[in-house]
């Protein structure tokens, strides 16, 4: 339980810092938002459980904990996207499609 | 070793974020910082939960997620015009 813990928890800081990079390298909101949000959830879903596993008096609340932060954290990514899609940032030069562009013109988003 | 290892990969995500909010050229990085920054803290309060054996930082660190989701979602529906 040990071990299954310290590896959970290695997981979880190294995918804070990748999702980190990733919004520190990213060219673009859109892909900062990509790269952000998912790493982080994933990051802090396996260290927090990891937490629970070392110290089995903590699991039920890191659960709790975790079931909020899958829950909330796609919801908080996709507002952010859509506010910034409808409020005009542009994309990235290099991108190859915008599928919303049309509902942008008719108001419709 | 693998906790001081954990804390210095947290330390640098909190480094990262903290330039993108800081540098960032429109209002919606700052805000998608700010998440990602709750986000850190949350898993940073329950890593010092453990490191102190104190239950009550994980109340803390639940009460932070949540009010870091309002916060986030109530700021960039303002943004959109729709609030």
């Amino acid at each position: 339980m040990t071990i299954l813990g310290d590896i959970f928890i290695l997981i979880g800081s190294l995918f804070l810092f990748l999702g980190s990079l990733g919004i520190f390298r990213m060219p673009d909101v859109y892909n900062r938002l990509q790269a952000g949000t998912k790493a982080t959830t994933m990051g802090a879903m396996s260290l927090i459980l990891g937490v629970g596993f070392l110290n089995t008096g903590f699991l039920v609340k890191s659960i709790v904990i975790v079931l909020f932060i899958v829950l909330t954290n796609p919801i908080s990514s996709s507002t952010i996207a859509r506010a910034s899609h409808k409020s005009g940032v542009p994309l990235v030069k290099k991108s190859v499609v915008d599928v919303c562009k049309d509902n942008v013109k008719k108001g419709e988003v | 070793m693998i906790l001081t290892l954990s804390f210095v990969l947290i330390g640098l995500a909190v480094l990262f974020s903290l330039i993108r909010l800081f540098k960032g050229p429109t209002v919606f990085d700052r805000i998608l910082a700010a998440d990602t920054l709750a986000v850190i803290t949350t898993a940073l309060l329950v890593l010092m939960s453990l490191l102190f054996s104190r239950v009550i930082y994980m109340d803390v660190a639940l009460v932070y997620v949540v009010l870091g989701f309002v916060g986030v979602v109530v700021v960039a529906r303002y943004l959109e015009g729709g609030l």
